[in-house]
């Protein structure tokens, strides 16, 4: 990854709306010169229109747009240094490859020639070398899709936007472009700004994320900050899977905090949160992070791990609902105060999912850095 | 609609009987007519109403004169100034009508169509009424020119002389713009048809890849929407070359078409075997036309 710490697109108190709906809301953000980034939220969070902001397609009701320093009110979509590949591609049907690739040149009147040797570099670094005099419906939905990033890669833009550029591919071809879209991006150094409803793809290829839920930013992070560090019970949901626990907030020092969860029982944490003492807060615990155990057993792991107090940071329930996955087994297990708890467990020798099964009583523990407050 | 093949080649039966109507029906008030129609054309008049069939072929060679040719030919220019008329107008609205918001869409269409529900001779008597001397285009120019020569007044000039109408009707001028009147919505729907089909994110693309808007016009639409134009070409040219009513009414005596030519053999005339002829030169023309596009329509396919 380019270490430029330049911001390439800064968006500043962008807001759009349509008659009476609001599709963003006041969004200030910069993206920065050669970096992934990657826009995530549910469907009409507003991620495309913004994405379509900054292309041209849309002009924002208020706020500005800067691009390599320029203002982009007044420029439409064809004299922006950006370039798209849209969801459904839009590969032009009546031209072959070599055409639909070096459309963009030709526009800019770029001499025969040059236009022929980009379109080839253009086309190897999709990896459709030598498909140059096919037609658009005689390739698969991948191989149109290489057409479209070619398309836009040979233009040289500072910025390579991408709307849901995974969602119309199989499972297997999707894991496959993530990693060779990310390989591409390290190649040309072009910043990325992709529009994903998919949390995997987001994680997976992102330098960092904005989440955006109802037009507004709800916490801009890398990856791994975003999974274990959320800011609030929207990011904690939305990205993974996660328990939440409502609480009140009995402890908060700088190297320690406790939560009182009525749900869920008395959680202990190695570090502090900075709340309001006795506030309303919300616990969130992947369920990949709590262990699982016949009964009794957690509380003894628990006392001699000795990172918590004693009857913290432990739970008891029974086992009412069980998926297996493969590499790992889902638990729906409802705690004695009859709330839910998921619990995932990994199988790490054949027979682990035989371990547990419905109607079993079980009990389980966490680590002290293992649960997240929110506090909103 | 392969299963629909499928189960029109497995149940012939039911096919056929279900068909045979509709067959028997075309065979004898279209297929009949047009052949005694086309024996006419070989004939020649024995008396008042009696036409012998005597295989003779010098009504086509009279109806190739030149005197018929030129009308012909002029008939041919007509039709096809009206169809490019209709294609340079057709155009715009039907863009305006793809591009228009959801909800108004039917009512745009409904728009284009309404003129359907009145009767041609109605219309175009309408269409009369509006261009004639004493018709409201002529009062509305009438008043402007007042208006004008007001105007100079007030500035302390002359005033213009007397306001005299143009003379709109008949003439070739009337019956290009009537024949543009009745088939334009013949345009539009094919047109409007093809371009609703086009992904809109074609032409953002091509916007993107740094293309103005008539250059993305002329890459893009035109191409994507040319099965759309030729249909609504082919389905203007033909039926305004073979257009009577028209010429008939807010023509001049000059601006006759080869249909009004016709029209006269079978009645004024009583040359039922020269009207014949050339109503049937007049159909092969149409013939070589819809080859045409079939065989263009054809190479198209083999290329893809």
């Amino acid at each position: 990854m380019t270490e430029t710490k330049q911001p390439i697109i800064q968006i500043r108190n962008v807001s759009k709306r349509f008659g009476k709906v609001t599709a963003v809301d006041n969004i200030s953000l910069d993206i920065l010169a050669g970096e992934f980034f990657v826009l995530l939220g549910p469907s009409g969070c507003g991620k495309t229109t913004l994405l379509r902001m900054i292309a041209g397609f849309e002009m924002p009701t208020e706020g500005q747009i800067i691009i390599d320093g320029q203002d982009m009110s007044l420029v439409p979509p064809n004299k922006r240094p950006v370039n798209m590949v849209f969801q459904s591609y839009a590969v032009f049907p009546h031209m072959n490859v070599m055409d639909n690739v070096g459309y963009g040149l030709r526009i800019a009147g770029v001499a025969k020639g040059e236009i022929r040797d980009r379109v080839t570099e253009a086309l190897e670094l999709v990896k459709l070398g030598g498909f140059e005099d096919r037609m658009p419906d005689q390739m698969s939905g991948g191989q149109r899709q290489r057409v479209a990033l070619a398309r836009s890669l040979v233009m040289r833009p500072k910025v390579l936007l991408l709307d849901e550029p995974l969602s119309a591919l199989d499972a297997k071809l999707r894991a496959q472009m993530q990693f060779e879209l990310s390989d591409l991006q390290d190649k040309v150094g072009i910043t990325f700004v992709t529009v994903t409803h998919d949390q995997d793809e987001a994680l997976s290829m992102a330098s960092r994320v904005a989440v955006i839920n109802k037009g507004e930013v709800a916490q801009l992070a890398a990856p791994s900050d975003l999974y274990e560090y959320p800011a609030n019970r929207f990011v904690a949901d939305f990205v993974g899977s996660v328990n939440i626990f409502e609480g009140k907030l009995t402890l908060d020092e700088p190297d320690k905090a406790a939560v009182d969860c009525p749900g869920l029982g008395k959680v202990y944490l190695n570090h502090g949160v900075t709340g309001p003492h006795g506030a309303d807060v919300w616990v969130a615990l992947r369920p990949e992070k709590i262990y699982l155990h016949v009964p009794g057993e957690g509380k003894a792991i628990r006392a001699a791990a000795q990172d918590a107090p004693d009857g913290h940071n432990l739970a008891r329930g029974t086992i009412k609902g069980m998926s297996y996955l493969g590499d790992i087994t889902l638990y729906e297990i409802q705690l004695e105060g009859g709330q839910m708890i998921r619990v995932s467990r990994p199988n790490l020798s054949r027979h682990d999912q035989e371990d547990f099964t419905w109607d079993d009583k079980v009990s389980m523990h966490w680590r002290a850095d293992s649960p997240v407050v929110l506090l909103s | 609609m392969a299963g629909a093949l499928q189960d029109w080649k497995s149940q012939k039966k039911p096919f056929a009987a279900i068909a045979s109507l509709p067959v028997f029906w075309l065979a004898l008030f279209f297929v009949a007519p047009m052949a005694i129609v086309w024996l006419y054309s070989f004939g020649q008049n024995a008396g008042p109403a009696d036409i012998e069939i005597s295989g003779t072929l010098e009504n086509y060679k009279r109806a190739t004169e030149w005197l018929y040719l030129s009308i012909f030919l002029k008939s041919l220019a007509v039709a096809a100034l009206t169809t490019l008329i209709c294609l340079i107008v057709g155009f715009p609205v039907a863009m305006a009508i793809t591009f228009a918001a959801p909800k108004w869409r039917p009512w745009l269409l409904l728009g284009i169509m309404l003129p359907f529900w009145t009767n041609l001779l109605i219309r175009t008597y309408a269409l009369m009424a509006l261009m004639g001397t004493n018709g409201y285009m002529n009062k509305g120019l009438g008043g402007l020119w007042e208006g004008a020569s007001w105007l100079r007044t007030l500035v302390g000039m002359q005033p213009l002389e007397a306001w005299t109408p143009v003379q709109l009707l008949y003439n070739n001028f009337a019956v290009v713009l009537g024949l543009v009147y009745v088939h334009l919505p013949f345009m539009v729907l094919p047109l409007y048809s093809a371009l609703d089909r086009l992904d809109k994110s074609l032409i953002e693309a091509s916007l993107d890849l740094g293309a103005g808007h008539f250059k993305t016009f002329m890459q893009i639409v035109v191409p994507l929407a040319a099965p759309g134009i030729v249909a609504g070409v082919m389905i203007t040219l033909i039926p305004a070359l073979g257009a009577y009513l028209t010429p008939d009414l807010m023509g001049g005596t000059d601006s006759q078409m080869i249909a009004n030519v016709i029209e006269r053999q079978f009645k004024r005339a009583n040359d039922w075997p020269f009207g014949a002829a050339l109503s049937f030169l007049l159909i092969y023309a149409m013939f070589i036309l819809i080859a045409l596009q079939s065989m263009k329509a054809n190479k198209t396919k083999e290329v893809r």
